[in-house]
């Protein structure tokens, strides 16, 4: 089995540095730091308001537990809160972007020039705590998009922002909520308005460079009546020693009949094979269908980080509306995930879907952890629940925690679970038709996935397949 | 002109899980040439099969096995598929996900590119072209194409499956590892007319069999009897008829039993 797991567990490929000059607030945290953040990134009142109360609320609070995961204790004051590339205040127009922050970009396969830039996706490229590039926001302009940093939205439309901020993930849903609510630096905006079909892909890309610094960044996303919108998040960082902290928000709002698809590849750094170093990952990602009909969609393919905590869900309040969770989770050398979703039925009719896929190798330990909750007023809710786990090698460990709470008799539930394991029987078939090893396993750990890469936009299903080492199945017919 | 040895097998031992199956197994096939392998359960007919293929929990002890010149235990399973060497399976595995007509044409490719023979790896289109002038050469439709590989499928329609991708693969040693058990009766003819079109003088087959009905449909050229890991007995057609009326036992019993 030694090929087949020196397969699963490929290099990282992203592990690079960027030689560029930062400004870093020094660690620690008080609040001091969150004004200074807010300062710089010349935040209105109401916002600092809004931060130290999340700070006051993160003091009470205690770091959650119950995950199945294990790590070392965590310090909050040893972490640094802000960084940022030094460049000039302002941009205006891309060709001001420092080269060095461009070549990372290209490098990461992100291209931010003008020229190069990916057809048919708007992306915002941030750099440890700050936005550096944000292309195709005048062409969506045109459509009445929004498409920017936060920080920008928070001062040039602010009325959106405190509309809507907080209201699906509140300052003091949870612990790193509530950290990352006192301190968020950067993340994207978007506003999509009635009835528009937003006409590109946005897409953000993540990068972690500096060193003993946390990433924090808040996405707020919201779908007016009738709207439709794809958007897709891809994240890396170097390969250090330490562990480095990475704990976002993003929160969806869904209003009538509008649609939000969200498309996640998560290839933070994993840590190497002794588990030395990779970044943790504690997310808070929640989507609100407020709107009747509406439909809120998570795509989620998560590769990298040592440690992920994150359970993408859906609060569906509007009548008829719809929430689904796709999930592949890949945890190889001694990687640790504990994730799934949250499924909130409050309105009638609501149907939610869940697709999680587990795949193992080498120490990796995988749980899919899910919340199915149908509340009284949820007549005729629905849900369907679907969580394979793949076992590749005999020292990994799959575990299923399904949490099923229903209040409404007129429910339809079902729940599908299967654990499998790549076999030698499995792998010599493949090789007996020809096919190498390694090709084998792509094509068993492929169609494994199947149902969930399926659900990427293309240029992300490009990238999961290759990023699980795999070719493309079914790309025509 | 006398035809050369394609697979040439000098006292093949062979252990499964530190049992020694095969004791000593001698074997000549040549091109074009259909042999037929037969014995009583637990005498090393699958054995023999998985380690010409190349199985690796099938550990070679001993012995020879030359294939067209090569060393043929010397080869990775992959290199001997290359080579043209074809394993239809008893126990076919199932593939989640993974239509027929993707991995088949995955295999086509892979076979093709590693050959190195100038033969172009065809992409969705053209494979379909392709697959469509196989399938009516053996007069099948293609139902079973837009399947995931075994997924859902009977016993029978899995050991079909095996013989279209022999068909598609077109090697030039085939072995059937018991593809007629588990079919019924018109199953067995289907897969045995299937098998007799296939047939042709770059194509040898060796048929492993516990039953004499298939040689019925598929006259072999030479028939061996295994029996306790060795050959034991090898005749013409005539020596299936002869162990479908007596049975195994008048072999064994001139046979040294340990």
């Amino acid at each position: 089995m030694t090929s087949i797991e020196a397969h699963v567990q490929q290099p990282y490929k992203y592990g690079f540095v960027t030689d560029i000059e930062s400004e870093v607030v020094p660690a620690g945290l008080n609040e001091d730091v969150i004004r200074l953040i807010s300062a710089k990134k010349g935040e209105p009142e109401w916002m600092l308001e809004w931060r130290l109360k999340a700070y006051r609320n993160w003091l009470k609070m205690s770091e959650p537990h119950w995950p199945n995961v294990k790590y070392g204790p965590i310090d909050y004051q040893a972490i640094s809160y802000y960084a940022a590339p030094k460049q000039r205040p302002k941009l205006d127009s891309l060709e001001q972007v420092d080269p060095k922050l461009v070549q990372t970009f290209e490098k990461l396969g992100i291209p931010i020039e003008e020229q190069k830039r990916l057809t048919g996706v708007a992306v915002d490229a941030v750099f440890d705590s700050v936005s550096v590039a944000t292309t195709f926001q005048a062409e969506l302009a045109k459509y009445g998009v929004i498409f920017c940093p936060i920080s920008q939205a928070i001062r040039e439309h602010a009325d959106l922002v405190q509309k809507y901020l907080g209201t699906v993930v509140p300052y003091n849903d949870n612990f790193f909520a509530a950290l990352n609510s006192a301190v968020f630096t950067d993340g994207s905006f978007v506003y999509v308005p009635k009835g528009v079909r937003c006409p590109l892909e946005l897409s953000t890309y993540f990068r972690i460079n500096a060193s003993s610094t946390g990433q924090f960044e808040r996405t707020l996303i919201i779908a007016d009546e009738g709207s439709y919108v794809s958007y897709l998040e891809g994240c890396s960082a170097p390969m250090r020693d330490e562990n480095q902290l990475h704990a976002a928000v993003v929160e969806l709002v869904a209003l009538d009949n509008a649609q939000i698809k969200y498309s996640t590849i998560q290839n933070w750094y994993p840590g190497d094979e002794e588990g030395r170093g990779g970044i943790y990952n504690f997310v808070t990602k929640r989507g609100k269908c407020t709107g009747r009909n509406s439909k809120i969609s998570w795509t989620q393919v998560e590769t990298g980080s040592a440690i992920t905590w994150k359970y993408p869900g859906c609060i569906l309040q509007g009548d008829n509306s719809i929430g689904e969770f796709y999930s592949v989770a890949v945890t190889s050398h001694r990687q640790q995930a504990d994730t799934g979703t949250k499924m909130i039925h409050l309105g009638k009719n609501t149907r939610s879907t869940i697709v999680s896929k587990g795949i193992s190798a080498g120490h990796g330990q995988n749980t899919y952890r899910g919340l199915v909750k149908i509340m009284k007023g949820a007549e005729g809710a629905r849900n369907y629940s679907q969580c394979d786990s793949m076992l590749i090698g005999d020292k990994c460990g799959a575990h299923t925690f399904p949490y099923i709470d229903v209040r409404n008799s007129s429910a339809i539930m079902e729940h599908e679970a299967s654990t499998s394991k790549i076999g030698e029987d499995q792998i010599f078939y493949l090789r007996q038709r020809g096919l190498s090893s390694e090709d084998a396993v792509s094509m068993i750990v492929n169609g494994f996935c199947k149902e969930v890469f399926k659900e990427l936009p293309m240029e992300f299903a490009v990238e999961a397949t290759r990023l699980l080492g795999i070719s493309l199945e079914g790309s025509v017919g | 002109m006398a035809k050369k040895g394609l697979l040439e097998v000098q006292g093949l031992r062979v252990a499964v899980a530190g049992n020694e199956i095969l004791k000593g197994v001698d074997l000549m096939i040549r091109d074009g040439e259909v042999h037929a392998i037969m014995g009583p359960n637990g005498s090393g007919k699958s054995t023999l099969a998985q380690a010409l293929a190349g199985h690796p929990a099938y550990t070679v002890l001993g012995g020879t096995a030359k294939y067209d010149g090569k060393d043929l235990l010397d080869m990775k399973p992959e290199e001997r598929a290359r080579a043209g060497v074809f394993l239809a399976f008893q126990y076919p595995v199932e593939i989640r996900g993974i239509t027929n007509s993707y991995f088949l044409r995955s295999a086509l490719n892979a076979l093709r590119r590693e050959r190195g023979g100038g033969e172009p790896e065809l992409d969705p289109i053209d494979f379909l072209q392709f697959l469509e002038q196989k399938l009516k050469a053996i007069g099948w439709d293609d139902s079973m194409m837009n399947r995931p590989v075994n997924e859902g499928f009977s016993g029978g329609e899995k050991k079909r499956n095996e013989i279209l991708q022999l068909a598609v693969l077109e090697p030039r040693l085939a072995i059937l590892d018991e593809t007629d058990s588990g079919l019924d009766i018109d199953a067995l003819k289907t897969v045995a007319e299937t098998v007799n079109k296939l047939r042709s003088p770059d194509r040898a087959f060796l048929i492993v069999t516990h039953y004499q009905r298939l040689l019925n449909y598929i006259k072999p050229d030479v028939v061996h009897v295994l029996a306790d890991g060795r050959i034991v007995k090898t005749g013409g057609p005539e020596l299936a008829l002869e162990l479908e009326a007596k049975g195994y036992d008048w072999l064994r019993d001139g046979v040294m039993v340990s």
